[in-house]
């Protein structure tokens, strides 16, 4: 049904076929990583290498020293946080997504209203195909309300679209419920994805430590994190169910993963991009760019959410994109609102892995695309023969300067504004249409 | 990334006050220098000097404060300021866009200087950012972080009776973790080179990984106050009795209130302080605070001349000495 949908509109927009010549192709999925060409036509990858006879490309384009990847897989994408999803902002976000090389994106559900009932997931949909650039993939609420005292229709909400479930960032307080949860989306193979917090010992706006000490601010411990990892775990074992990690945010909680890992429980994890090259003393005198949740902790936490991303205890980078408005961080650190416009930065910020000699390029990539889609169970996330030609084509060693006012995002906030950053995207296609481009 | 310090002009010299941390010892010094003929200005038939005649200082406080309100304002009257109190309640301003939208219309009314009190960290710092550059903002507290100009005006007392810095042992007994005062005090003794900052008091009030700042955690008072030159008692809120920091005011009382008994632990010449206002009976026995080694109401008079200091040298550069 999609596949004819999207073939008649391919057809409709009379879009041309493409073919990507020259460029150094990575496919982690394929285990690809070599110079050849791809070709695309009706909205599918339908060559690698040599084109097929007949093949008459329309537009050709040259990817001499750049890289072929897959179009990224952002698994934590706010399309704006506590606000309605107007027109402005699904069209505004997304555009921005595109130009980071994103052309898949999943929301969690505290959107406002909740992604708790089928509409909301239609409307979204609705929204997404009429104004978005990217695909947007949603997650279902994981009890009615966000309330984490009954639970939602969350097989009506998986028919209805929905990859997976959450409470985001509401812990489920009851144990009991969480069982039930966890057991309700086992049945009916539905990931639960889990943001850890232990909700009485959450609440402060900073990591639990020196700067927060000295900068008199609430903090947060890091047991705020492996409290809620560890009684997770344990229901997670009980119930059989499969559970994804989101955003880990210290060394501990990486050693928990990694043990529940080796001991065959059904579990993965992720980290933002920020968490990799901050830590809290970015702080430094209150810089609210910097106020994230989970909190930016230690040196030692970056080092280990560094290793366990080499070591693959965490399989995939996301955004955990953010936008605010200025006056969201123009108030004292604790009363701004947490969170990064961070989309645009999401490949420059994985590649700076390889740059600082962490990781392997081909890693990296199946970081941002192999891995996510198989968390979340989707086709994409290859360049695969015969699949969605979704695609991010960028420069490995053009420099760009980060400056807030040039993003495309509506959301300025971002901490790493004049930084200087390697990888440049220069196209992004989704199902065979350049939905971004610099060479216009 | 490191910001620069947004306290010193280009010239090194003060601009705003927010926090000790930034300042070196000789900026601090010379604060305690600039005040001392400051001490005496109420001894004067005229209590008035005119370093700061034609400035308009606004005190912007939300959060509720008599004393430091009341001793900011005198100091810049007696400075020949001209003074505009503003209180205003913080729960209708709970966003920091009406706070700045607020700051900009005082400026359009050319004042010189803010005098900040909030109840939340860092926003001073905040409204030092995006004021215009003419503006000097002095910190009167902000939430746990910062309170310079009471640490500064310790300093004075201290200084007033043990002269030199480097042989002291200061303990600070009592809530560390909700306090600014001690923040501040701990970055001020530090700076200045005592021998040893020692902080006092159960595990729910020490805020973790205090001993970066430069202090030695203790639990227990007698042993911390074994060899002390001075003790710095702080004002136990009575919510902390909430959230279960504490069991109750007679257990904190009989274990870290101060007591003739205790202080007998300390030097014999030892001075007793407090920021104020006193629970009298919880932390410390009446006995002491009206005794000959409290220090206590010195405090509250040597925080005009302090806060004289502090101004002059943030706005009235030229006469009130360099920094």
């Amino acid at each position: 049904m999609s596949d004819i949908r999207q073939l008649t509109s391919a057809l409709a927009a009379n879009q041309p076929a493409i073919s990507i010549i020259n460029g150094r192709i990575i496919d982690p999925a394929n285990q690809i990583d070599q110079q050849m060409d791809i070709h695309l036509q009706y909205g599918k990858i339908i060559a690698l290498g040599d084109a097929p006879a007949n093949f008459i490309a329309r537009q050709l384009i040259d990817a001499s020293r750049q890289i072929v990847c897959p179009g990224l897989i952002d698994l934590r994408f706010r399309l704006r946080e506590s606000n309605d999803e107007t027109k402005s902002s699904i069209a505004s976000e997304t555009r921005a997504a595109v130009a980071g090389g994103v052309t898949a994106l999943c929301c969690p559900p505290d959107t406002v209203p909740i992604i708790d009932n089928t509409a909301m997931v239609k409307l979204i949909r609705l929204k997404a195909e009429t104004e978005g650039v990217a695909r947007i993939y949603t997650l279902s609420a994981l009890t009615q309300q966000l309330k984490g005292e009954k639970l939602s229709e969350m097989r009506k909400l998986k028919d209805a679209g929905c990859v997976g479930t959450t409470n985001a960032l509401h812990p489920v307080k009851s144990t009991l419920v969480m069982r039930r949860a966890l057991e309700y989306a086992a049945s009916h193979d539905i990931t639960v994805f889990i943001q850890a917090f232990d909700p009485w010992l959450s609440d402060g706006c900073a990591h639990e430590g020196a700067v927060s000490t000295r900068l008199g601010l609430a903090g947060i411990p890091v047991s705020a994190e492996t409290i809620a990892i560890a009684r997770d775990l344990q229901l997670i074992e009980l119930s059989g169910a499969t559970a994804h990690f989101c955003q880990l945010s210290s060394a501990k909680a990486v050693q928990l993963i990694q043990q529940a890992q080796e001991n065959g429980l059904p579990v993965t994890a992720d980290v933002s991009a920020h968490h990799l090259h901050l830590t809290e003393m970015d702080i430094a005198y209150f810089d609210s760019n910097c106020h994230v949740i989970p909190p930016l902790r230690t040196q030692r936490d970056q080092a280990a959410l560094r290793q366990g991303l080499k070591s693959g205890v965490i399989s995939s980078i996301v955004s955990d994109h953010q936008p605010h408005s200025s006056d969201a961080k123009l108030a004292p650190f604790a009363e701004t609102e947490a969170g990064i416009s961070a989309v645009e930065t999401l490949l420059s910020l994985a590649l700076k892995m390889v740059e600082d000699q962490a990781m392997q390029l081909s890693d990296v990539i199946a970081c941002l695309t192999e891995q996510p889609a198989k968390i979340l169970n989707l086709a994409e996330g290859t360049l695969s023969i015969g699949s969605d030609a979704d695609i991010c084509i960028f420069d490995p060693e053009a420099y760009w300067l980060v400056d807030r006012e040039k993003l495309l995002s509506q959301g300025k906030n971002t901490p790493f504004h004049g930084w200087e950053l390697k990888g440049k995207v220069n196209y992004t296609i989704k199902s065979g249409e350049i939905v971004f481009s610099t060479k216009q | 990334m490191i910001s620069k310090n947004i306290q010193l002009d280009e010239q090194g010299r003060l601009k705003h006050f927010l926090s000790i941390e930034g300042f070196k010892r000789q900026h601090l010094v010379n604060i305690l220098d600039a005040a001392e003929p400051f001490a005496n200005v109420h001894e004067q038939a005229v209590k008035k000097v005119p370093i700061l005649r034609g400035k308009t200082i606004v005190n912007l406080f939300f959060e509720a404060s008599t004393r430091t309100r009341t001793t900011f304002e005198l100091a810049a009257k007696r400075l020949s300021a001209d003074v505009l109190n503003i209180n205003i309640n913080t729960s209708a301003t709970s966003k920091g866009e009406s706070l700045l939208d607020m700051l900009h219309n005082l400026e359009a009314m050319h004042c010189d200087m803010f005098i900040v009190r909030h109840s939340q960290s860092g926003a001073a710092h905040l409204i030092a950012q995006h004021v215009s550059p003419h503006i000097s903002v002095i910190n009167a507290g902000d939430g746990c972080h910062s309170h310079p100009s009471q640490a500064m005006l310790d300093m004075f007392t201290i200084r007033r009776h043990k002269k030199e810095f480097a042989d002291l042992t200061v303990v600070i007994v009592g809530d560390i973790l909700h306090s600014r005062v001690a923040r501040s005090q701990i970055h001020a003794l530090n700076t200045l080179g005592v021998t040893e900052v020692r902080v006092v008091g159960p595990k729910t009030l020490i805020p973790t990984q205090i001993e970066t700042l430069g202090v030695h955690v203790y639990h227990d008072i007698h042993s911390a106050l074994v060899g002390a030159d001075v003790i710095i008692m702080l004002r136990l809120q009575k919510e902390r009795m909430q959230g279960a920091l504490l069991p109750s005011e007679d257990e904190y009382c009989h274990q870290y209130g101060l007591t003739e008994e205790k202080l007998s632990c300390a030097k014999p010449d030892a001075i007793v302080m407090h920021p104020g206002p006193i629970n009298r009976g919880v932390e410390i026995a009446s006995s002491i605070a009206d005794g000959p080694q409290s220090v206590i109401l010195e405090q509250v008079t040597n925080g005009i001349a302090i806060r004289m200091a502090v101004m002059s040298q943030t706005l009235g550069r030229s006469s009130g000495g360099n920094a």
